[in-house]
């Protein structure tokens, strides 16, 4: 872990169960864990062992049970659903593997959406991210028009337009080939380093997982 | 307000990339709010005609003192009850000819007229000198000067000759009505020193007791709220209501399908917004928001639209209140402004009521689901069931409003809920009915067939439905009108059994005319009638009086009688009753009545009950003589002539030009039959084209239900077109199947229309009219319906057939593609 700059993601005894079927599954066991600002950390573990749903109790998708997240200064356990969104808005920035973009917005009101809405759109940090991304000449161009990694980048950049402290990407890389892959999250890596934001990524990939930070790895709802 | 700005062009968005569902949408609204607005400003139109008749000088809104039989009084009872305080305005009343046609004409005395009535403060403050010095002048509503063919400030002569006062036009006043000075109608109308009625003004103090001033020759006329007009032509505009109400739902069904497939579609992103940080009470504001800008839009083109459909349906509304109820309604239509407010408040709140299930869904939304566009299919099942049991529990409800209700809003309600129940059974029978044809299916492609119809369904079941009320309620008013039309045919041939008819105009050239008919060798037989007015529990009456001569005993339409009963007339105690006399007075054969008379109460035994259709009023049918002995004061001018059919028009000819009679006053029976045979037709041309309407938005709901769900058809299409199935194969697969459902919908919609017609004939039309029709089925014209249908569904399914059948490969292999 890295020391001397500030915590922007503390995690804490967390725990969360599912019920299915009738039967509860526990799928996380009491996990803690820590991101300092501008730390790159990787999360990997087998499929079912807790990846996506950590990732999405940190972002406030879903509730945990017991234990503690604290984004800075706040305790995201505490937060009421509006509470919740105003954090994923205003201090986060996701990417899925599904990409996720608005199928009726072209590029350019996409990447500005999340910025926008956070009250928070910077015009020069917008033509730079446009400008590292590659995006300038796909900027009137709608999701459908575009490749699996294009998308991607330009998920990448609607979830660092607003200067997150925290970027959670969830196999960002999982449906691009491993050249197009390497590009897209050597571009993640840069502007994370750039925004000075923390950045945690669920990954299957040992190998992508390697060029980041530190790993984290999660085995039956711990981390290993 | 910024973020909700964003957030809102985000959701707009969407309807830029999907135009054709945003035509839907709009469409649905746009259909809803015009058909609903168009009948609101038919009745609105026709309820400010009869406040402006009520409101004309002693119109039902107006206290009035009126003489006991009716008849008219000395003027100076006038004066006495001014001097003993009375408030009072006198008026005289009569009917003068100008141009051939009979104008009521009133005369009024602006100085005494109290501010109660109505527009009439106006009319005498302005130009109240030139009102009252002679010559005068003649008030007359814009529309009867433009009947006239007349300008204003033109002085016309009446009929016989007589220089009227120079027209002025007063934008208030019911179309004919002529008002002129209380001086000028009295010489007009040669009644010098006499009034009709004295209209009572509110006093300011104790009034000294009516009786002690003018005995027991006037008394006092209370104002109704609601005027005659407004009670007889109740149940017209409750129909108008209830097809508006019909064609709103259907057009309701439209905005709900579109509302329900974007919602559907726009899963995914309003996930995003919610992983983007935007909070669902934000998300559901902004939802709101779009789909109130969304209504407001509609709203007000539905509105244009809807003036439209009210203008040019006005003529025929006009004739049937017309001819129905001698209603003058105006032909140009004028609106006030709530009625704008109020239609885009409906287009509004039936957005939101249209769109409750997709924000209810908005509003449970858990951001983490994966995306599941059409969720619904897989609920398809569960729903269906729960569907099931509402639309027995809303047909229960049906039964039980038919057992024990017992007006016309419970016909209506029988109805409304018998629709409603067959709706939403709908989709659970065509399920089993394709369900059933899957499993009798042996070829793979056959049961694919079936499989995916019963897919499709859930997609399409609110266009069916919508499809299912306008074809039946197309079936039960087709078969209706069919058998009003015939009943009333053949009835007419019953009441018009004389070959010609005439009104003299008074009873002196009645003497004449009657003298010159006895010299006239073709003539057959002269049946003197006349007509009284009375009224019974509050309702107006119509006493008929009749020859006793075979021309009625062997046509006059009795639906039952005792043995003898025209012989039983002759004495004068017995009488024959109206259908729906006896209905309301809840009468039978046997009983007694107990008519107002001019001499004291008349009691007749009831010895006949006929048919006397289109009539709102209570009849009762005596013998002539009778009713002349009991009304000595009616006009005798009525005259019925059996003539050779073949001398008849010789004999009209010499009848006018003898005694300057003209087609008003004399007729012969194939052109009354025709007349009235004209007036029914026009009654029933509104609802006729309501019932298109309706059809129409119904065909619309289909089409834009099979162009929404075109493109997500593609995913169980394409691999069928990858396994070697043509696209035009595919295109024929996909018509044939909109084809088969919509017949069985069609199907379906036969039995529950005969069901609608029932109602309507067995209850509907009893309780609005006080007469029941005997029920026949049309067997043609229901085929005729099936094949309307039928095209409705090939037309609605062409274009997105079309679509496939051209579709470029490229889009269909896109399908199996990752990159979608």
């Amino acid at each position: 872990m890295a020391t001397g700059k500030p915590i922007v993601l503390s995690v804490r005894n967390l725990t969360k169960t599912y019920r299915s079927a009738g039967e509860q599954i526990v799928v996380l066991r009491g996990v803690n864990l820590s991101i300092a600002a501008g730390e790159r950390v990787a999360l990997t573990g087998e499929s079912g062992s807790g990846k996506s749903t950590l990732l999405h109790l940190i972002a406030g998708l879903d509730a945990p049970d017991g234990g503690e997240i604290r984004l800075a200064d706040t305790s995201v356990s505490d937060l009421t659903d509006a509470g919740r969104a105003a954090l994923r808005r205003d201090r986060l920035g996701l990417v899925f593997q599904q990409f996720n973009l608005i199928p009726s917005l072209d590029v350019e009101d996409n990447l500005v959406f999340q910025s926008r809405i956070a009250g928070r759109h910077d015009s020069a940090w917008h033509a730079e991210l446009v400008e590292r991304l590659g995006l300038g000449g796909l900027l009137k161009r709608y999701p459908d028009q575009l490749s699996g990694g294009q998308q991607q980048r330009v998920a990448i950049g609607r979830a660092l337009a607003a200067k997150p402290l925290l970027l959670l990407a969830d196999e960002p890389t999982g449906n691009l080939d491993e050249a197009t892959a390497d590009d897209v999250l050597a571009l993640a890596r840069d502007l994370v380093a750039r925004t000075g934001c923390g950045f945690l990524m669920v990954t299957h990939s040992t190998r992508l997982a390697a060029t980041l930070d530190r790993r984290i790895h999660l085995h039956a709802g711990l981390v290993a | 307000m910024t973020r909700i700005i964003w957030i809102l062009a985000v959701l707009l968005s969407h309807w830029r990339r999907h135009p054709m569902q945003l035509a839907t949408l709009l469409i649905g609204l746009i259909s809803a709010t015009a058909l609903w607005s168009g009948v609101q400003a038919l009745n609105q139109q026709a309820r400010d005609s009869y406040d402006r008749a009520a409101a004309t000088f002693g119109g039902a809104r107006t206290a009035m003192l009126v003489g006991r039989n009716g008849a008219t009084f000395p003027q100076q009872l006038f004066v006495d009850l001014r001097r003993a305080g009375w408030p009072v305005s006198p008026v005289v009343e009569g009917r003068i000819q100008i141009g051939g046609r009979s104008l009521r004409l009133l005369g009024i005395e602006p100085v005494t007229l109290p501010a109660e009535v109505g527009n009439a403060p106006t009319i005498g403050r302005t130009g109240l000198q030139s009102f009252v010095t002679p010559p005068g002048e003649m008030l007359v509503a814009p529309e009867t000067l433009s009947d006239l063919d007349l300008t204003e400030g033109t002085a016309p002569s009446a009929s016989d000759g007589t220089l009227l006062p120079p027209l002025r036009v007063q934008a208030q006043l019911v179309p004919g009505v002529l008002v002129v000075d209380i001086g000028i109608a009295q010489r007009l109308l040669k009644m010098p020193d006499q009034l009709s009625r004295l209209l009572v003004g509110k006093a300011k103090g104790k009034r000294v007791p009516l009786e002690n001033v003018v005995g027991d020759r006037l008394q006092l006329v209370e104002p109704d709220a609601e005027s005659d007009l407004e009670r007889l032509t109740d149940s017209f505009h409750l129909n108008l209501t209830a097809f508006g109400l019909l064609s709103f739902v259907v057009g309701l069904f439209i905005v709900n399908s579109a509302i329900g497939l974007a919602f559907e579609q726009r899963l995914p992103m309003l996930r995003t917004l919610r992983a983007c940080g935007v909070s669902a009470r934000m998300l559901n504001v902004v939802l709101v928001v779009e789909l109130v800008s969304l209504a407001l839009v509609a709203g007000v083109i539905g509105l244009i639209c809807g003036y439209l459909i009210a203008a040019s349906l006005l003529p025929d509304v006009a004739a049937s209140l017309r001819g129905l109820y001698g209603a003058q309604i105006p032909g140009q239509l004028t609106l006030k402004g709530e009625w704008w407010i109020a239609g885009i408040v409906i287009s509004i709140v039936g957005a939101l009521a249209a769109a409750t299930t997709s924000l209810a869904k908005a509003i449970r939304l858990p951001v983490l689901a994966t995306a599941q566009p059409y969720a619904w299919q897989q609920a398809q099942h569960r729903w269906l069931i729960f569907q099931s049991a509402l639309a027995l529990a809303v047909l229960a409800a049906a039964a039980g409003i038919l057992w024990y209700g017992d007006s016309l809003i419970s016909g209506f309600a029988v109805l409304a809920a018998l629709l409603l129940g067959a709706a939403l059974g709908l989709p659970a029978i065509v399920e089993v009915v394709l369900s059933f044809s899957q499993r009798s299916a042996h070829r793979a492609v056959a049961v694919w067939f079936w499989a995916d119809a019963r897919q499709q369904l859930s997609g399409l079941s609110l266009a069916l439905m919508a499809l299912l009320l306008a074809l039946a309620v197309n079936v039960g008013v087709s078969t209706m009108v069919e058998t009003f039309s015939r009943t009333f045919s053949g009835w007419l041939d019953g009441r018009l059994a004389a070959d010609v008819y005439l009104i003299a105009s008074d009873d002196t050239q009645a003497t004449e005319i009657k003298a010159w008919l006895r010299q006239r060798p073709e003539v057959e037989a002269m049946l003197p009638s006349g007509r009284a007015e009375t009224q019974i529990g509050g309702e107006p009456i119509e006493i008929l009086g009749l020859s006793d001569h075979a021309t009625y005993r062997d046509h006059w339409p009795l639906l039952q009688s005792t043995a003898n009963a025209w012989i039983r007339l002759r004495p004068g105690d017995t009488g024959l009753i109206s259908e729906q006399l006896a209905r309301r007075l809840k009468l039978a054969i046997g009983d007694r009545i107990e008519v107002p008379a001019p001499g004291g109460n008349w009691t007749l035994e009831v010895v006949g009950i006929y048919a006397d259709y289109g009539n709102p009023k209570g009849q009762i049918a005596v013998n002539i003589d009778a009713l002349t002995r009991r009304f000595p004061a009616i006009p005798q001018t009525r005259l019925a002539l059996r003539v050779a059919p073949a001398a008849a028009p010789a004999l009209i000819s010499s009848l006018q030009s003898k005694f300057g009679l003209d087609g008003r006053n004399l007729v012969d029976q194939a052109t009354l039959k025709a007349e009235s045979t004209r007036i029914f037709n026009r009654t029933f041309a509104v609802t006729a084209a309501l019932n298109t309407f309706t059809l129409g938005v119904a065909g619309v709901a289909l089409l834009t239900s099979l162009l929404t769900l075109g493109n997500s058809r593609l995913p169980q299409l394409a691999p069928l077109w990858a396994i070697g199935i043509t696209r035009r194969r595919l295109a024929a697969i996909e018509l044939l199947k909109t084809m088969s459902v919509a017949l069985i919908t069609t199907l379906l919609a036969l039995p529950l229309g005969l069901l609608v017609a029932w109602c309507l004939i067995a209850v509907v039309n009893v309780k609005a009219f006080g007469w029941r029709l005997p029920f026949h089925i049309f067997p043609l014209q229901l085929l005729e319906l099936v094949g309307v249908a039928m095209a409705a569904a090939l037309l609605a399914a062409l274009i997105p057939v079309l679509k496939l059948a051209r579709m470029q490969p490229a889009n269909l292999v896109k399908i199996f593609a990752d990159e979608r």
